[in-house]
């Protein structure tokens, strides 16, 4: 569903440019909102949360597409974690849905996807390791890292049970925005996939932009 | 030993280490049943059955013979030689009390003993702590026989009598594994009592993966993901 924000970029506390490779973390009160912006279009923003309080509690893609009963996330979905609990909530999106079945690339998943010899190629989930190594203020480690969402990415599922990694619906200037529900961190990877045309072989950056509660 | 059956009781939970070259097959004894199941690396349990990896490496929401179960290393745990059903959920995760509660009553073992409401999550959590792991390392799981279909929309629906008495799954164990298994509800499942099914389980050992086999044929990733395991088990 296509629902547009009221915010202006001005009035944001915080504003930070996310290159394509890099990672983002970051603590979001309850109440804050993130608005993650696709700069360039067809970019896709691995993206996982995690209750500041217990980081052993985190966003569940099972859970949130169970309760919701639907695959795929847009305005209105609430983000549910591990345990069942809302998280966050979708409070805007002029992209339309969202995947959070395809999960983040990785080095060794590359491996198996596309070569066996593209391992040393960059992928999320070492911006993901990098980021929990430079970052131990967190309290997070590998076993922390699971199923992610992938904001701008288009994964349609048929109806006898195929998935496909279909063009992306997002353009420039398309964002989405959510509600932390809970104190959360939020740990981002821009992803920086080249064997994948969902990108158009050309990742790109994001911006992601904080507001007060 | 080279065979070995048992039955896991409803609501019952297990976990074992099972080696590669082990055949596993799984029967929904009473049928309309669920088995939660979850595969870690003994060597190294933060290596983990992976659900995202397994569907994209496969073009698949659903799991079905030729598949392969992925862990995050890139790495077959085990292959689906052999299926009854056509599709088994591996996206709807796990029932929690909360569901169980609202649904069927509380768990209360006082009263209810053996015939108690035990759901998937706690299960789970009960079997990870006895090999020092806890929620953090608690992945999307596999709920065997259960059908989770969507509409064009993206809706997701539990297909009702998707599975029948006696149906079975068989798995062939590619690498040494701890595996977790449990029989309590899908947490989709609305029927008017708790779901009592039992869960065979059934240990033999395998024949040898063949050139021919429908898993290392299925896709040329599975081909790529078999070498990884060869090279994981190089000079063993």
């Amino acid at each position: 569903m296509i629902k547009h924000s009221e915010r202006l970029a001005d009035t944001a506390l915080r504003r930070e440019q996310i290159d394509a490779g890099d990672y983002y973390i970051a603590k979001l009160g309850a109440g804050e909102v993130l608005r993650i912006l696709d700069l360039e279009g067809n970019q896709a923003a691995d993206t996982l949360f995690f209750c500041a309080d217990d980081p052993a509690e985190r966003y569940s893609a099972t859970d949130t597409i169970r309760e919701q009963g639907n695959v795929y996330l847009s305005a209105g979905s609430v983000l549910r974690s591990t345990l069942n609990r809302p998280m966050l909530e979708i409070v805007a999106d002029t992209c339309g849905r969202h995947d959070t079945l395809g999960g983040a690339c990785a080095t060794e998943s590359n491996t198996v996807r596309y070569d066996l010899e593209k391992r040393c190629m960059h992928a999320c989930r070492d911006s993901w390791m990098l980021a929990i190594a430079e970052h131990p203020e967190y309290g997070l480690s590998k076993r922390d890292i699971g199923h992610n969402i992938n904001f701008f990415m288009n994964v349609p599922v048929t109806a006898d049970g195929e998935l496909s990694f279909a063009d992306g619906i997002s353009g420039a200037g398309k964002y989405v925005e959510l509600k932390a529900l809970v104190d959360t961190i939020v740990l981002i990877s821009n992803c920086p996939q080249l064997n994948n045309p969902c990108n158009a072989y050309n990742p790109t950056p994001v911006e992601c932009l904080i507001w007060a509660a | 030993m080279n065979h070995y059956q048992t039955t896991i009781a409803p609501g019952g939970h297990w976990s074992l280490e099972l080696r590669r070259g082990t055949l596993l097959r799984l029967q929904d004894i009473d049928g309309n049943g669920n088995a939660g199941l979850l595969f870690y690396n003994p060597r190294n349990l933060l290596e983990r059955y992976n659900a995202p990896d397994t569907l994209k490496c496969q073009h698949t929401f659903k799991l079905t013979r030729g598949n392969c179960l992925y862990s995050d290393m890139g790495r077959i745990f085990a292959s689906i030689v052999d299926d009854d059903l056509g599709w088994h959920d591996t996206v709807c995760g796990n029932s929690h009390a909360s569901h169980i509660d609202a649904r069927w009553g509380r768990r209360d073992y006082q009263h209810d003993r053996n015939d108690w409401h035990q759901n998937g999550h706690d299960a789970f959590l009960v079997e990870l702590a006895k090999y020092g792991l806890g929620a953090a390392d608690m992945a999307a799981n596999i709920n065997v026989f259960s059908k989770v279909e969507t509409d064009d929309e993206g809706n997701l629906q539990l297909a009702d009598g998707h599975s029948a008495p006696g149906s079975t799954l068989t798995l062939r164990i590619e690498m040494d594994c701890l595996m977790l298994i449990h029989a309590c509800p899908h947490p989709l499942n609305t029927a008017a009592d708790y779901p009592r099914c039992r869960i065979g389980v059934e240990l033999s050992v395998a024949e040898p993966m063949t050139e021919d086999d429908i898993c290392l044929n299925h896709c040329d990733e599975n081909r790529r993901g078999f070498a990884n395991n060869a090279l994981y088990y190089l000079g063993a």
